[in-house]
C-alpha cells in the first residue's frame, strides 16, 4: 500500500510559482497575457474617447450647465450655446424615420419569416443587407438629387393641400428638411429592423404556432396575435438598435436637412441635427467656448447612442433565451 | 360568415407583408439602377487618370481620391484588424471571466458610437498633437471603427470551430497555444478574412470621420503624414456644389464606391453562406 | 493569399505615391476666393513642378481656426482677424490682400429672369425676416416693370463659418439699424430666418434649386452658374450692378491709405459708381515658419501672386489690387522670416 501512494505523492504538482513558470515557458501564459492586452484596447479606447469629450467640454459645461440642454439659442457670435434646436431635429429626424421603417419592416419580417418558402426568404434577406452596405454619402448623394426635388415638387404641396390644417405641414416647400431627413434615414434603417426581426421571429418556436393553428387561429392570427407576441422583445430591441443608428447619421443627413438650428412644429420645415451640426462647424469652430459646445454635444450623442444600444442588446439576449428555453416542452 | 371575414384579413394582411418585402428589396435595385444610369455615363479614362481641376473648370478626375482612400484603408486594416483578431482570439479562447464580459460589452458599445464622434476623437489625438491633418489621422480612426466588427466576428467563427478539433490536439500534446495557431485559427480562417473583407467595405463608406483626419488633397499625397483625398469626402464636395460637372463626377464616384463596397459584401456573404470549410476528420 | 497579393499591390501604389516627394503646403479658408486660388495654385504648380500648395476651401472660419491650431500651413479668409484672435496666436499672423471681390444678391424666382433693383431696407427687411413675400412694396417700388409673384420669399445663408458671410453682415449692419441690434455682424451669426448651405458652393447649389429664393454669394460663383442676380443702391444712391469696375471703384478711396497691417473694411464705401458689398480678401501668413523650405516657398508664391497673379483675376470676374496696395504688400513680405 505504501509502494502504491508514494509515487502519487511525490507527483503532485509543484506550488503555484513553479506551474506559473512552467506555464511561461509553454507559451500559454504568453498567449493569454498578449491576447488579454490586445483586448483591452478595446477598453482603453472607449474610456479615452469618453475621457476627452468630457475634458474639452468643460467651459460650456461649467458655464451652462444642465441649462444647455434646454436652451434653443445657438449664437457663435454672443457665445451663447443651447443644444435644443439640435436634440429636437434629432429626434424628430428619428421619429420620422421610425414611424416609415417600422411598418415595413416589421410587414418585410413577418413575410420573410412565415411566408416566404427559405430559398425564397434566404434570397431576399440577402438583398436586403446589401441595402445596409450602402454608405452614408451615397444616400446623401440620391437624396439631394431625387429625393428633395421629389418632396419640393409633388410630395409637400400635396400634404400641405390635403393637411396644411395640421401644424405639422404648415410653411413653405424646400424640399429639404425634418420629412427628406427622415425619409433617407427610414430607407437606411430598414434593413436592420427586417434582418433582426426576421431572426427573432425565426427563433419562436413551432409548438406556438401548431397550436395557434390548431384551435382554429387564421394564419395572420397567429402570426399576429402568438408569434409577434412573443418575439416582441427582440422585435422592440431591433427598433432601438435602428433608432441608435439613425441618431448618429451625419452625411445623409446633413445633405438634405437645411442646416438650420431652429425648433419648428412642422415637418416641412428645414432643421438641424446633433451629427451635422458636429460636421458643419467643427473645423472651424473659432472660438473655444464654441468648440467645447460642439464637444458638449458629442458627449450627449455618444451618451444617446451607448443608452440604447445597450437597452437593444439586452432586449435581443432576452427574446432568443426565452425562446429557447420554453421551446422545450 | 365570420370566418369568411377574418380569411379576408389573413389574406390582405399577409399579401401586404408581401407588399413591404417587395418595397424593400426593390430600394436596392432602386439605387443600384440610379447610379449606374447617372454614373455610368460620366466614367471615363479621364476619371481615373488625372486630378481634379480647379473649381470651376471642367474636367480633371479623381484619380488621387481613388489612391487615397486605398491608402487610408490598407492602413486601417493594418491598424484595425490585428487588433480585433488578436482581441477576438482572447474572448474565445480565454474568455468566461468578467474581463472577457467587460471587453466584450465594451466592443459592442463601440460599434454603435457614431462615426463623427470617432472622427473628432481621432482629430484629438492623432491631428492637433502633430499639427497636421494626415492620412495616418483617417486610417486611426477608420481602423478604430474596424476593431469590434472584427473582434467579433473573429469571437464567433473561432468558437464554431467544433470542440472535438480542440480537444484532438490538446490529446496530442500541444500547448494551448499551439493548437490555437496550428489548429483553431487555420480551421476558421475563411470566416475571419470574410468577415474582415467586410468591416473593410463598411469602413471604405465612410465620410464623417475623414472631414477633419484625413482633410482633402487637390494633388497626390506623399507618404503617410499629409492630407489626402478620398472617394467619400470628393462625392460630399461636390454632391453639394453648384457646378453640373461636379455632379456628374459625384455620380460616378458614387458608382465607383458603391461597386466596390457591394462587390466585396456579395463575394463575402457567398463564401460564409457555403460553409466555413472545417477539415475532414 | 490572393489578399495578400491585394495589400501589396495597395503598398506599392502607395510607394509610388511617395516616390517623388513635391514640397506640399497645406491651406484651408475662405470660399470667396476659391475658384481663384485653384487656379492660381494649379499655375504656379505648372511653373514650379516641385511646389504643391494644396488649398481646401472649408470657409474663412475653418481657415482662421485650422492656422490658429498651426494644423494648416497659412489660412485665408474674408475676414480679417479681430484683435482678441491676433492676440492669442502664438506667432504673429500679417494679412496679405490678394484680390478684390463683390457679394452679390443670387436670386431664383420662376417667371423673373430680368435684374432686379434692391435698396438696403429690402435686403436688410428680407434676412430679418419682416419681409416675407416678393411682392412686397419695398422689392416691388424699384422694380416697378417687372411683375413679382405672391409667393414667400425663401432665405438661404451660409451653415458654415463664412467670410462672405461676415462681408455681408457688416454691410447689413452698416445700412440698418435693426439687423445691427437685432443680428450684427460676424462670420456666423444667429440668422433669424432661412435655409443653411456649406460653402459658397453648398450655397449656391441650394440656390439653383430653391425656386422663390435669395441667398448671397461672391460674384464668380453666380456668373459660373448663371444664377440671376440684382443691383444694389450704394451709399450714393445709384443702383449699382457688381462688376469690376465698381469693386475697383469701391477700394480707390481706402487704396490710398491703407493700415499698415491691410486690414480693412470697404463695405458700403463712398462714390458714385462703387459697388457697396465690395472686399478685400486676405491670404493669412504666419510670419514665422518651422519649415524654411515652406517659409521661401510662401514669400517666392505672394511675389508671383502681386505680379504673374494678378492677370488672372479679371478673367474671373474679381478685381485687381490697386497699385499701391501692391507696393505696400511687397515690401510687407520681407516681415516673414
Amino acid at each position: 500500500m505504501a509502494a502504491a501512494t508514494t509515487p502519487v505523492l511525490n507527483a503532485s504538482p509543484a506550488t503555484g510559482l513553479h506551474s506559473f513558470v512552467r506555464r511561461l515557458r509553454s507559451g500559454d501564459e504568453i498567449a493569454h497575457l498578449v491576447t488579454l492586452c490586445v483586448a483591452s484596447a478595446v477598453i482603453v479606447i472607449t474610456s479615452l474617447i469618453v475621457y476627452e469629450l468630457w475634458l474639452n467640454s468643460s467651459l460650456t459645461r461649467h458655464k451652462f450647465g444642465w441649462h444647455f440642454l434646454f436652451t434653443r439659442v445657438w449664437d457663435p457670435i454672443a457665445e451663447q450655446f443651447g443644444a435644443l434646436p439640435f436634440i429636437y431635429g434629432t429626434i424628430v429626424t428619428a421619429t420620422v424615420a421610425l414611424l416609415i421603417a417600422v411598418p415595413l419592416g416589421i410587414g418585410a419580417a413577418i413575410f420573410l419569416a412565415e411566408l416566404a418558402p427559405p430559398t425564397l426568404s434566404d434570397g431576399l434577406t440577402f438583398v436586403i443587407d446589401l441595402l445596409a452596405a450602402v454608405p452614408s454619402v451615397i444616400y446623401g448623394l440620391l437624396g439631394i438629387f431625387i429625393l428633395v426635388p421629389l418632396l419640393r415638387q409633388y410630395v409637400e404641396p400635396f400634404l400641405m393641400g390635403a393637411l396644411g390644417f395640421l401644424p405639422l405641414f404648415r410653411g413653405p416647400a424646400y424640399g429639404v428638411g425634418f420629412l427628406a431627413a427622415g425619409v433617407i434615414l427610414a430607407v437606411m434603417v430598414i434593413p436592420f429592423i427586417i434582418s433582426v426581426s426576421r431572426e427573432v421571429l425565426l427563433s419562436v418556436p413551432r409548438d406556438q404556432r401548431e397550436a395557434a393553428l390548431a384551435l382554429g387561429a387564421t394564419r395572420w392570427e397567429t402570426t399576429w396575435k402568438v408569434v409577434v407576441p412573443f418575439a416582441r422583445t427582440g422585435i422592440l430591441g431591433s427598433i432601438f438598435l435602428a433608432l441608435a443608428r439613425a441618431l448618429g447619421e451625419t452625411m445623409a443627413v446633413t445633405m438634405v436637412i437645411g442646416n438650420t438650428p431652429h425648433v419648428s412644429a412642422s415637418l416641412l420645415a428645414s432643421g438641424y441635427t446633433i451629427a451635422a451640426v458636429i460636421a458643419n462647424e467643427f473645423s472651424e469652430a473659432t472660438s473655444n467656448m464654441h468648440l467645447n459646445a460642439l464637444m458638449e454635444l458629442a458627449l450627449v450623442l455618444f451618451l444617446l447612442t451607448f443608452t440604447l444600444n445597450g437597452l437593444a442588446r439586452i432586449m435581443i439576449v432576452l427574446t432568443s433565451q426565452r425562446g429557447s428555453g420554453t421551446g422545450d416542452a | 360568415m365570420k370566418l369568411r371575414w377574418r380569411k379576408f384579413v389573413s389574406a390582405t394582411m399577409l399579401t401586404l407583408t408581401g407588399v413591404c418585402a417587395v418595397i424593400s428589396v426593390s430600394l436596392l435595385f432602386f439605387i443600384l439602377g440610379y447610379l449606374v444610369y447617372h454614373g455610368g455615363r460620366s466614367l471615363s479614362w479621364d476619371f481615373f487618370t488625372k486630378l481634379p481641376a480647379p473649381v470651376g473648370e471642367t474636367g480633371g478626375g479623381m484619380a488621387n481620391a481613388i489612391v487615397g482612400s486605398g491608402k487610408l484603408l490598407l492602413l486601417a486594416s493594418l491598424i484595425g484588424v490585428p487588433i480585433g483578431f488578436l482581441g477576438g482570439i482572447y474572448l474565445a479562447e480565454f474568455g468566461g471571466t468578467s474581463m472577457a464580459f467587460a471587453v466584450r460589452y465594451t466592443a459592442d458599445l463601440l460599434n454603435g458610437v457614431p462615426s463623427i464622434v470617432i472622427g473628432i476623437f481621432a482629430y484629438t489625438v492623432a491631428v492637433l498633437p502633430f499639427k497636421h491633418f494626415s492620412t495616418v489621422a483617417g486610417s486611426l480612426a477608420l481602423g478604430v471603427m474596424m476593431i469590434p466588427i472584427t473582434m467579433r466576428s473573429t469571437e464567433e467563427f473561432l468558437r464554431a470551430v467544433p470542440r472535438t478539433l480542440r480537444e484532438g490536439a490538446l490529446a496530442l500534446g500541444a500547448s494551448k497555444t499551439r493548437t490555437i495557431a496550428s489548429v483553431v485559427v487555420p480551421a476558421a480562417y475563411r470566416g475571419i478574412m470574410t468577415a474582415v473583407l467586410l468591416a473593410l467595405a463598411r469602413v471604405a463608406g465612410e465620410t464623417a470621420p475623414l472631414l477633419f483626419t484625413s482633410f482633402n488633397n487637390a494633388f497626390w499625397s506623399p507618404g503617410w503624414g499629409q492630407p489626402a483625398a478620398s472617394l467619400p469626402v470628393m462625392i460630399f464636395t461636390y454632391a453639394i456644389a453648384p457646378y453640373d460637372d461636379w455632379h456628374r463626377q459625384a455620380w460616378a464616384a458614387g458608382l465607383v464606391l458603391l461597386g466596390l463596397v457591394l462587390l466585396i459584401n456579395v463575394i463575402s456573404r457567398l463564401a460564409l453562406a457555403r460553409g466555413i470549410s472545417a477539415p475532414r476528420a | 493569399m490572393k489578399t495578400v497579393a491585394a495589400w501589396v499591390f495597395c503598398l506599392a501604389l502607395a510607394v509610388c505615391a511617395c516616390a517623388q516627394t513635391p514640397l506640399l503646403i497645406n491651406g484651408a479658408g475662405a470660399t470667396f476666393p476659391a475658384p481663384l486660388y485653384s487656379k492660381w495654385f494649379d499655375e504656379y504648380h505648372k511653373g514650379h513642378p516641385n511646389i504643391q500648395i494644396n488649398y481646401q476651401p472649408l470657409g474663412s472660419g475653418a481657415g482662421i481656426r485650422q492656422l490658429q491650431a498651426g494644423t494648416v500651413d497659412f489660412g485665408a479668409s474674408d475676414l480679417p482677424m479681430s484683435d482678441e484672435q491676433l492676440a492669442e496666436s502664438k506667432t504673429k499672423v500679417l494679412h496679405f490682400p490678394t484680390v478684390l471681390g463683390a457679394v452679390v444678391p443670387a436670386y431664383n424666382i420662376p417667371g423673373v429672369s430680368s435684374e432686379l433693383k434692391f435698396t438696403p431696407e429690402a435686403l436688410a427687411g428680407i434676412f430679418l425676416g419682416t419681409i416675407t413675400k416678393w411682392n412686397d412694396p419695398a422689392i416691388a417700388g424699384p422694380n416697378p416693370n417687372i411683375k413679382l409673384p405672391a409667393n414667400d420669399i425663401i432665405v438661404i445663408h451660409r451653415s458654415d463659418g463664412s467670410g462672405t458671410t461676415y462681408i455681408w453682415t457688416d454691410y447689413l449692419s452698416k445700412v440698418s439699424g435693426d439687423w445691427k441690434t437685432k443680428v450684427g455682424k460676424g462670420s456666423s451669426v444667429n440668422w433669424p430666418v432661412g435655409l443653411g448651405g456649406k460653402g459658397s458652393e453648398g450655397l449656391s447649389g441650394l440656390v439653383k434649386q430653391t425656386p422663390n429664393c435669395i441667398g448671397y454669394v461672391e460674384l464668380t460663383y453666380a456668373l459660373q452658374n448663371s444664377i440671376p442676380y440684382g443691383r444694389v443702391r450704394n451709399a450714393s444712391g445709384n443702383f449699382v450692378k457688381a462688376d469690376l469696375a465698381g469693386v475697383t471703384a469701391a477700394a480707390a478711396a481706402t487704396a490710398k491709405d491703407m493700415p499698415k497691417d491691410f486690414r480693412v473694411s470697404i463695405t458700403n464705401a463712398p462714390g458714385k459708381t462703387a459697388y457697396p458689398i465690395s472686399s478685400f480678401t486676405w491670404l493669412l501668413i504666419p510670419t514665422q515658419f518651422s519649415d524654411s523650405n515652406k517659409r521661401d516657398a510662401l514669400k517666392a508664391f505672394i511675389r508671383w501672386m502681386l505680379k504673374d497673379g494678378q492677370k488672372f483675376a479679371e478673367p474671373l470676374s474679381y478685381a485687381k489690387l490697386p497699385k499701391e496696395v501692391i507696393e505696400d504688400e511687397s515690401k510687407a513680405v520681407e516681415q516673414i522670416h
